[in-house]
């Protein structure tokens, strides 16, 4: 059950200079269903899959508006995904009051950050179970942050997060150096090929997906779902129709449990554990404290 | 030092008039553009009519300061509710929530006199007229601001509404078309502004129908 | 004084009210424009004492970052501490080294609120404050009273400005103004002020800002005629007054 004895509280260091509370923390954002975000000089493209918990109940929210300019893609505790969406409105609508004018992007991210951070220093708190992708606009441009439980926050041209969200990594990093000059339709079709790439072979239909756009006289928005079944048509995404595909299925299963809440309770918490195990053996060159 | 000031005073009355007029299917609200304090224009060009929602548009005068700080709480509030309910507010909740926000303040009153007009859920002209504490009422039409004593008697006249006290209840809505309705409101304007000193310079008229929204302007006596 | 009402710390703290109820030393009208390439503004650099002349080289506009340029009227120690505030808003603004920058538009709405803040808790800065700016092509001119009433305009003129200035402005004001017609155009209004407005003095300051940034100009005075016969004997032709 223990990794080791340096795991009980956020506050405590292992002797080789690690937290475990918060690397747990960012485990969770694996666990959950990926999301994608890539920008260009003009527009922000947001996406994420959507993942139903059981057959008999549908997905949860994992794209929020925070203001006509500032848009985030969740992946991780969708719970506390939802309380910092309503941190960042509510800063939003605040420095709006005083400047009428929107906050810049990146104050957002770094303001947002401190907070994450403070949940790393407190015996009595939690770190943050989410990773945040944060798309938005302001005078100096388009920006796209991750913002991960740790309180580190970095911006990037183009990043996926959450389960299986290396393949969408690979894609996005042989084609990120075009991004820049793209359109916004161009982008949206990137951003749906690289959410494709985390299916593993499942098909892309508009009914697993979100799309939002952000960009210059377009304020932040949500694709409904006839137009993203028409620009998956229109750009002819057709994932590979692999007959078995269970194998996948399975593994993701207690990640998708895990995203559900820490409601889940034991069941989630071996899957988790298990869950953690395998990120580690697939992604043994990322040491977790560099994100 | 002796006493050759006059009393601090927080409040100002910037003066300027309001008026709004629902129809079958339209609504219009319209207001002058002056700013003043005591005899002296501040400006000839101050908008007093804000959109708060797609079908909800507030005209207010009184004390510019006051009126300012509310039409800002009330956006910010609109925001929060487009965030929690994905839509935007019908004018009957954003009147309730505007007569909540005014009594909040009921021992320091918003110094703002306000008329709420719109469509409601049915896309009927609503108008709702309020006191600077927050008491309110649906009508058919109304006027506010220093000019109102002048525009509520014309309108009376002109627009021979049904009773309020008439049971069962007729519908306050007005039998004038929309093009009529803004010819009366200019001319109530021109009018108001021959005699009242704070209204003038230009009038400011907001068209609400199943159309959308569509702004007009008039010019006014600038003396 | 004896007084048979209660007194002052039964009910409430006397220490508590430090509250500016009337203004001490203070500086009189200012008066800005639009222009062709931004925004020009004058103001004297008398601080008065009520009705005495107390200081004579008070600096009563100040840049504010690198758009806007801040005109008061009011009282002199008032404007002082708020422009302390301006300052760190400014410095924090420049900690974040980010490509963005508070510009006119937003110093306005926070002095605005700032202004409307002090009055709700009825503790006041005693000045009707002008502030214009340029920022992306966009020239900015506006107004906050002492009480948090605000405006913008192509023009605007505080105290004894509004009710002297802005009637030459609004005759003979128009977008275009090149710089020499605007200075002229200040010049002009600054020289009425000077005859009408006992607490006005004949040295001033011209400030110009641009998208370039801002240059306030040296203390100088205007040309005056005091020669006139209304001047020399006001009441000759005034039938029955003193």
């Amino acid at each position: 059950m223990f990794r080791n004895q340096y795991d009980t509280d956020v506050t405590t260091w292992s002797p080789a200079g690690r937290l475990f509370q918060v690397e747990y923390a960012m485990e969770a954002v694996k666990q959950g269903s990926a999301a994608i975000g890539l920008r260009s000089k003009t527009h922000v493209v947001l996406a994420c899959v959507n993942k139903a918990n059981s057959e008999l109940s549908s997905h949860q929210k994992k794209i929020f508006k925070v203001d006509d300019h500032i848009g985030v893609a969740i992946a991780g505790l969708t719970a506390d995904g939802r309380v910092l969406s309503r941190y960042m409105r509510s800063e939003c609508i605040n420095y709006n009051y005083t400047y009428e004018s929107p906050l810049p992007v990146g104050r957002l991210v770094v303001q947002l950050a401190d907070k994450a951070q403070v949940c790393t220093q407190r015996s009595w708190k939690r770190p943050y179970g989410v990773g945040l992708l944060v798309g938005g606009l302001d005078e100096s441009g388009a920006h796209l942050y991750y913002n991960c439980p740790s309180g580190n926050y970095f911006e990037y041209q183009a990043f996926a997060i959450g389960s299986r969200s290396q393949a969408a990594k690979t894609y996005l990093e042989r084609r990120f150096e075009n991004f820049t000059n793209s359109s916004r339709e161009d982008l949206i079709k990137d951003a749906l090929i690289a959410t494709r790439e985390t299916l593993q072979g499942e098909k892309l239909r508009s009914s697993i997906c979100t799309i939002a756009v952000v960009g210059v006289e377009e304020p932040f928005h949500i694709l409904d779902q006839d137009t993203v079944q028409k620009l998956i048509d229109a750009f002819e995404i057709v994932g590979q129709d692999e007959p078995s595909v269970a194998e996948p299925d399975v593994a993701t299963e207690p990640g998708a449990a895990a995203e559900e809440g820490a409601g889940a309770g034991a069941g989630a918490g071996a899957g988790a554990g298990d869950g953690a195990g395998q990120g580690a053996v697939a992604e043994p060159d990322v040491a977790p404290m560099d994100i | 030092m002796t006493k050759e000031h006059a009393n601090w005073s927080p409040y100002d009355n910037n003066g300027g008039s309001c008026v709004a007029i629902a129809g079958a299917n339209y609504c219009v609200i319209a207001a002058d553009t002056r700013m003043s304090t005591g005899y002296s224009i501040l400006t000839r060009d101050y908008s007093k009519i804000c959109k708060l929602a797609d079908k909800a548009v507030l005209a207010s005068s009184g004390f510019q300061a006051d009126v300012k700080a509310l039409q800002k709480h009330l956006a910010a509030k609109h925001l929060i509710y487009q965030h929690q309910h994905n839509k935007q507010m019908s004018c009957p909740a954003m009147a309730q929530l505007l007569s909540n926000t005014l009594y909040y303040k009921r021992f320091f009153p918003y110094y703002a006199f306000n008329v709420l007009g719109g469509l409601d859920s049915e896309g009927k002209g609503c108008v709702f007229t309020y006191d600077a504490v927050g008491s309110y009422e649906r009508v058919g039409y109304s006027s506010q601001g220093s000019g109102s004593t002048l525009i509520i008697p014309f309108l009376d006249n002109q627009l021979k509404s049904p009773s309020p006290l008439l049971l069962p209840a007729v519908d306050a809505v007005t039998p004038l078309s929309e093009a009529e309705a803004i010819d009366l409101v200019k001319t109530v304007f021109a009018s108001a502004t021959e005699r009242d000193i704070y209204t003038g310079d230009r009038l400011e008229i907001v068209v609400l129908n199943a159309d959308g929204t569509r702004y007009e302007y008039m010019e006014l006596r600038k003396d | 004084m004896e007084s048979n009402q209660a007194k002052p710390g039964l009910l409430c703290n006397p220490d508590a009210s430090q509250r500016t109820l009337y203004p001490y030393v203070t500086g009189t009208s200012v008066v800005a424009l639009k222009y062709k390439d931004g925004i020009l503004m004058a103001a004297d650099m008398g601080g008065s004492y009520g009705s005495t002349l107390r200081y004579k080289s008070v600096e009563r506009m100040k840049p504010i970052g690198k758009h806007s340029l801040l005109g008061a009227s009011g009282e002199i120690s008032d404007f002082q501490e708020l422009l302390r505030y301006l300052d760190e808003l400014i410095l924090y603004d420049n900690m974040w080294d980010d490509g963005n920058s508070l510009g006119p538009k937003e110093v306005h709405n926070y002095l605005t609120r700032v202004m409307y803040n002090r009055r709700n808790k009825f503790n006041p800065l005693w000045n009707s404050l002008v502030l214009g700016g340029v920022k992306k092509g966009q020239k900015y001119l506006g107004m906050v009273s002492m009480i948090g009433v605000n405006f913008e305009d192509n023009h605007v003129a505080t105290g004894f400005g509004n009710h002297l200035a802005r009637p030459i402005l609004r005759d003979e004001w128009h977008e275009n103004l090149t710089f020499e017609e605007g200075v002229k155009l200040l010049e002009k209004c600054m020289r009425v002020l000077l005859y009408r407005d006992r607490s006005a003095v004949n040295k001033l300051q011209i400030s110009k800002i641009t998208e370039e940034g801002v240059t306030i100009s040296q203390p100088y005075s205007l040309k005056t005629f005091w020669g006139f016969s209304a001047f020399e004997n006001p009441t000759l032709g005034a039938e029955g007054s003193w």
